[in-house]
């Protein structure tokens, strides 16, 4: 099965493991991703902020390149995928919006069809063909790790745009969990804000909400979590020494990018991911896993 | 038969709350209200719980249901059932019980007041007709216009949960449908008091208030457009807009994200206490090797992403 990687500026940047992951586990599960070099940042619901119709120009754009080579996009990040999800719904939804776009988008040599779709490295895993690719070749079965997923809420809500089955109760991740031989933890927050988009505007309220979502991870037994998203992977990781409530209980979690957790159960060494570079370590992993 | 879990609060008799299960057959085709009404009429005449129109259109009846805000009136009770036959009704979040489902809106009408929910046009008598608007200006602000203060965005909202401070999605749409009314007089003002501390950048555009709202509101949609107008009334000195304006830049320059400079461009160059409280995480990150590459890359075929900014203008 072969897509086109969008790989999203945060796993070319600070969590530059994520990108080196997601080679690894592609490989394992014999996929074949094509990074897009040539697409531009997704804009995070940001640069719509200034501009929504340039935000959608620039996906669009994005979405011509993997047109162009008949493939369908692999996202790894929630954020993206959230927000080229929501620029394929504006221009899907509204044809004289879409040959708008399309006008700007003449002169670079491009033209969005519709024919692509958009998906989250998860929902590749989460079909019968994911899922049987999983069970076939992992060689590290994740025995005796407890695993709390963390979505991201990009890849939940808006629900009509989510490739999960309920968004509001999802079971994608824990299902792929299961397959890796984990054990899923269900907990409240799995579907929660990690507090990421306003660390810069609201710090303390951002560190609560990741502080939260982590706690509730913890009473609920996991010993690791793994999250789709590298924003949220930053704010739970990277923000986790400075999270008063985990402070004052005394309590820290590691904390996984999905490619990550997958590849391990393919066989790969922790180095290898790049689990050294976080934040809160992951030694505790290698002691459950014997690995 | 299905059952109805629901959590009971009454101070003058017991100071926690608990939860109290009914056992109801669900009539073809009732709503979560209806059943209710059923519960309240044959089992126990004394939970309490506000209605009023049963047709979503008052936006009384807001609780929720199996964790997340609805309108009881407005969804089938079957739909709701989870793999147990069972719906866990608790009242909105974010607020204080009163009693059962029922909650204190205090602080939702505060923030509803805090935004002036009224027009402030610019002419001193009033006019002898009506303010017109074109169809083209009314669309502006029909979505905004469709709220029905139900509180389920409130409820739901993940900052709320964390920071009492923040306005909420429903007064930042009430203030949306006055900062795109093309009779208001007050747009700048609005927009920069909307961006104060606790208004619109401090959303953390979770979407759970578009996933809650029952009616086409969309509240994170119109904060969207909020910050859109600060940003054109130039309107930047705070740490949401330069985050924009860094974020925006960076794509114009590169066509992706230089993180080493949005967080300090977010901060502000003369703003030193925000400065050293970048310095903890970035510390750690960089002794972990998780900081982004010190020379940025620009991504391939950049000049097109470009010409594209050039010629919308931006």
């Amino acid at each position: 099965m072969k897509f086109a990687l969008f790989t999203g500026c945060v796993a070319k940047g600070a969590t530059r493991e994520l990108m080196l992951s997601t080679t690894k586990a592609a490989r394992g599960l014999g996929f074949d991703f094509v990074e897009m070099k040539s697409a531009s940042c997704c804009g995070a619901g940001v640069v719509s902020e200034k501009s929504p119709l340039l935000a959608d120009a620039l996906n669009a754009r994005s979405f011509s390149i993997a047109e162009k080579q008949g493939l369908d996009i692999v996202t790894i990040c929630s954020t993206c995928q959230g927000t080229l999800k929501k620029t394929e719904a504006h221009l899907n939804e509204d044809a004289e919006y879409k040959k708008q776009v399309n006008d700007i988008l003449r002169e670079g040599g491009h033209q969005y069809n519709g024919k692509t779709r958009i998906k989250h490295f998860a929902n590749i895993l989460a079909t019968d063909e994911g899922m049987a690719r999983l069970k076939e070749r992992v060689k590290r079965p994740l025995t005796g790790l407890k695993v709390a997923a963390f979505y991201g809420c990009y890849v939940l809500r808006p629900s009509d745009r989510s490739d999960f089955a309920n968004p509001d109760n999802p079971t994608g991740m824990e299902d792929i969990f299961a397959a890796l031989g984990a054990t899923p933890v269900y907990y409240p927050s799995r579907i929660k804000c990690c507090g990421f988009p306003i660390v810069m505007m609201n710090k303390t309220a951002s560190l609560d909400m990741s502080g939260n979502a982590l706690l509730d991870a913890i009473d609920h037994g996991a010993d690791v979590v793994a999250t789709g998203c590298p924003l949220c992977h930053l704010s739970l990781d990277s923000y986790q020494p400075e999270i008063k409530i985990l402070q004052e209980t005394n309590n820290s979690i590691p904390v996984l990018h999905l490619p990550q957790l997958v590849a391990l159960a393919l066989g790969y060494s922790p180095d290898e991911l790049g689990m050294d570079r976080h934040i809160v370590s992951t030694l505790k992993i290698n002691e459950i896993l014997h690995c | 038969m299905a059952t109805f879990k629901i959590k009971r609060f009454n101070p003058e008799k017991q100071p926690q709350p608990y939860y109290e299960e009914f056992q109801l057959d669900i009539p073809p085709a009732a709503t979560l209200l209806d059943c209710m009404n059923q519960i309240k009429w044959t089992l126990d005449g004394s939970l309490t719980y506000r209605m009023s129109c049963r047709s979503a259109i008052c936006g009384s009846c807001a609780v929720k249901s199996n964790g997340h805000a609805l309108l009881a009136c407005q969804r089938q009770a079957e739909h709701l059932l989870d793999d147990n036959d069972t719906i866990t009704l608790e009242p909105l979040g974010n607020m204080q019980p009163i009693k059962d489902l029922v909650v204190d809106f205090t602080p939702f009408w505060d923030k509803i007041n805090q935004v002036k929910p009224y027009l402030q046009p610019d002419d001193e008598v009033p006019p002898q007709k009506e303010r017109r608007q074109s169809p083209q200006e009314f669309s502006l602000i029909d979505d905004a216009s469709t709220c029905i203060m139900c509180g389920a965005c409130y409820s739901d909202c993940n900052t709320l949960e964390v920071d009492d401070n923040f306005l909420g999605p429903a007064a930042l749409a009430k203030a949306q449908r006055f900062v795109g009314d093309s009779r208001d007089a007050q747009t700048h003002a609005r927009v920069q008091a909307l961006s104060e501390p606790g208004g619109v950048w401090d959303c953390t555009h979770c979407g759970e208030c578009v996933e809650r709202c029952p009616k086409p509101t969309r509240p994170f949609d119109r904060i969207k457009e909020i910050m859109t107008v600060a940003l054109e009334h130039g309107v930047h000195d705070n740490n949401g807009a330069r985050h924009a304006l860094s974020f925006f830049n960076s794509v114009k320059r590169s066509g992706n994200l230089n993180e080493n400079r949005i967080p300090v461009e977010s901060m502000g160059f003369f703003n030193i206490r925000g400065l050293l409280s970048l310095l903890p995480a970035g510390l750690r990150m960089f002794l972990k090797r998780k900081a982004p590459p010190v020379i940025h890359h620009s991504i391939d075929e950049v000049d097109d992403v470009k010409r594209i900014f050039k010629e919308l203008g931006q």
